[in-house]
């Protein structure tokens, strides 16, 4: 089953709410403890995934938490949409910090944008590094992916 | 210092204030907190004793081993070689030519896996347990793939113990090799080896023991547990990575064909026919890791420093002390409850995943592992995806194990 436009609709990540919110927001907080707060809640902003989308195919592979990405490709607007959900608070929010950043644009744009200078800004570089094994590098990848098929 | 002496001078009390000045690694800020290491079973850290005996090493006598017609070469020789009659004497075996060099205990399964395969005929079965780490499951899965054999899993109780109905049950006619842990990695139980060897042995059945949780904690006898093979890394007793110790009865490691060729292992080679070294060499081809086995005599020396059986009462406490708290953090369930337990803490807190878990200790200075550990088997048993484990070691002290259920705590109340 392939997933359908409105599974992408109700995605604020990347159309109401954007990056340079996140960062103004971001500035704010000193304290760990805020930061993850605000990463977690960041996360609730994810729309529901659809349960029949989570299957082998659409599984990040490479995480400790379970993660699924989908995607949309928008011929009318020529935009990439994407979903992700995962069963790890931080995880979903970090997520959501990717598709601030990647949801909602054209596979160029999405292949232009720098989102490891990205989390370094926001001094999250840790969570996306290669090293760190939590799956997010291979998210990244996966979406570059798409977005590179869809251009081919 | 030699163990004698300081048994006689050591203090009542385990001085845990003192021990920790010995790990250079433990004093550093982590987040801009004091490290609490609670990964010792994914790896302990090394004491100063270790690192000084291998710089030494490659100041003073690097040379290959066993070759060189010259004075280093001697020296390099003896320190290795001084290194296995150590691990001969750590587990009590009863020569050093059955104590293997191998990378890890890892690889030193690998290596008995290998070896075993002309034992084995279609229809004959491995017994592991479903608390097994990977390394002591796969390389039977590639064994029986190759010889028509199969792998049975002992079952284990919700406490976390190893299932002794499911063992007798298992322990059959078609047995040919039984292999389990001593210690499990994920939940820290203890398991009975002694008494499943000799049932094992009874019916003629090899055993190899996973001894890479063990040996950190107490004193193995391979005599008394009369194990077949006895495996573990350095890397987790506060040695060196890349270095781990293979135990075998010599007349099984006599019979076992070599796993690698190579330079050392040979006794003289033709190309019509080469005929292969004596024990222990025939299975160490290549040049070994020499300072590392250096490095590793060196951390044998050093708990036999330590009066280990105060070690041990200073160990039960820190995992006393963390017992106790548990009640403390809403939502915490502990993951293996057995009665028998090195300090080892497997949990999961209703609300967080185990990745959370261990990412918001580490914002706090702690470290433990997050995840399966390797036991993937054992993890589908819980139906979980995973738990964060403390795993505590000798130098960690009862005031990390309040900060860590402290960090719990915060983290319960504000993200769970």
């Amino acid at each position: 089953m392939s997933s359908s436009a409105n599974d992408f609709a109700s995605n604020p990540l990347g159309t109401s709410i954007t990056l340079e919110e996140l960062y103004d927001a971001f500035e704010l907080l000193d304290d760990w403890e805020d930061r993850y707060a605000f990463i977690i809640d960041l996360g609730k902003q994810l729309p529901p995934f659809p349960d029949a989308q989570r299957t082998e195919k659409n599984y990040v592979h490479g995480c400790q938490s379970q993660v699924w990405l989908i995607h949309h490709y928008d011929k009318e607007s020529g935009k990439l949409l994407l979903l992700i959900d995962s069963d790890a608070i931080i995880v979903r929010g970090l997520a959501a910090i990717i598709l601030l950043a990647f949801n909602n644009l054209t596979p160029t744009d999405l292949l232009a944008t720098d989102i490891d200078k990205l989390f370094e800004r926001l001094d999250l570089f840790r969570h996306i590094s290669p090293t760190r094994g939590n799956g997010l590098r291979s998210m990244i990848s996966k979406i570059r992916n798409i977005a590179a098929a869809e251009i081919a | 210092m030699s163990s004698v002496s300081t048994a006689k001078t050591a203090p009542p009390q385990f001085d845990v204030e003192a021990v920790r000045r010995d790990f250079p690694t433990l004093s550093q800020q982590v987040n801009g907190k004091p490290l609490v290491y609670l990964d010792n079973g994914a790896s302990s850290q090394r004491p100063e004793a270790v690192l000084l005996a291998m710089d030494r090493y490659y100041r003073e006598m690097h040379s290959n081993v066993h070759r060189g017609a010259h004075t280093l070469g001697d020296r390099a020789t003896n320190a290795f070689e001084s290194a296995r009659e150590k691990v001969q004497k750590f587990l009590n075996a009863p020569s050093s030519r059955q104590i293997i060099w191998t990378r890890g205990a890892t690889e030193a399964i690998n290596l008995v896996a290998n070896g075993l395969t002309e034992k084995l005929k279609p229809g004959d079965e491995i017994l592991l347990s479903q608390m097994e780490h990977h390394a002591n499951i796969v390389p039977w899965q590639i064994l029986a793939e190759r010889t028509g054999a199969k792998v049975v899993p002992i079952g284990v109780t919700p406490e976390g113990e190893l299932d002794r109905e499911s063992f007798h049950c298992l322990l059959g006619e078609r047995t040919r090799i039984l292999a389990f842990n001593h210690v499990s990695n994920a939940l820290g139980t203890i398991n009975p080896v002694a008494d499943m060897v000799a049932k094992a042995k009874a019916q003629g059945v090899i055993t190899l023991i996973d001894g890479a949780q063990a040996v950190p904690h107490f004193q193995v006898d391979v005599q008394a547990l009369d194990c077949d093979f006895y495996v573990f890394s350095a890397h987790k007793m506060f040695g060196p990575t890349g270095i781990g110790i293979l135990y075998g009865k010599a007349d099984l490691l006599e019979a076992m064909p070599p796993w690698q060729g190579g330079g050392e292992m040979i006794e003289r080679v033709s190309f019509a026919g080469t005929t292969y070294n004596t024990l222990p060499y025939k299975f160490e081809a290549g040049t070994p890791a020499v300072a590392e086995a250096v490095g590793l005599g060196a951390a044998i020396d050093y708990l036999a420093s330590l009066d280990r059986g105060a070690m041990e009462a200073a160990e039960n406490a820190l995992l006393r002390r963390a017992n106790d708290l548990v009640a403390s953090v809403p939502g915490m369930t502990v993951v293996g409850t057995a009665a028998n337990k090195v300090p080892v803490m497997s949990f999961t807190i209703e609300g967080l995943h185990p990745s959370d878990i261990g990412t918001l200790l580490d914002q706090q200075g702690i470290a433990v592992r997050t995840g399966h550990h390797c036991a993937m088997p054992l993890m589908e048993f819980y139906e979980i995806p995973g738990t964060a484990r403390a795993s505590f070691a000798f130098y960690n002290t009862l005031e990390e194990v309040e900060q860590l259920f402290t960090a719990l705590r915060k983290i319960q109340s504000r993200f769970a």
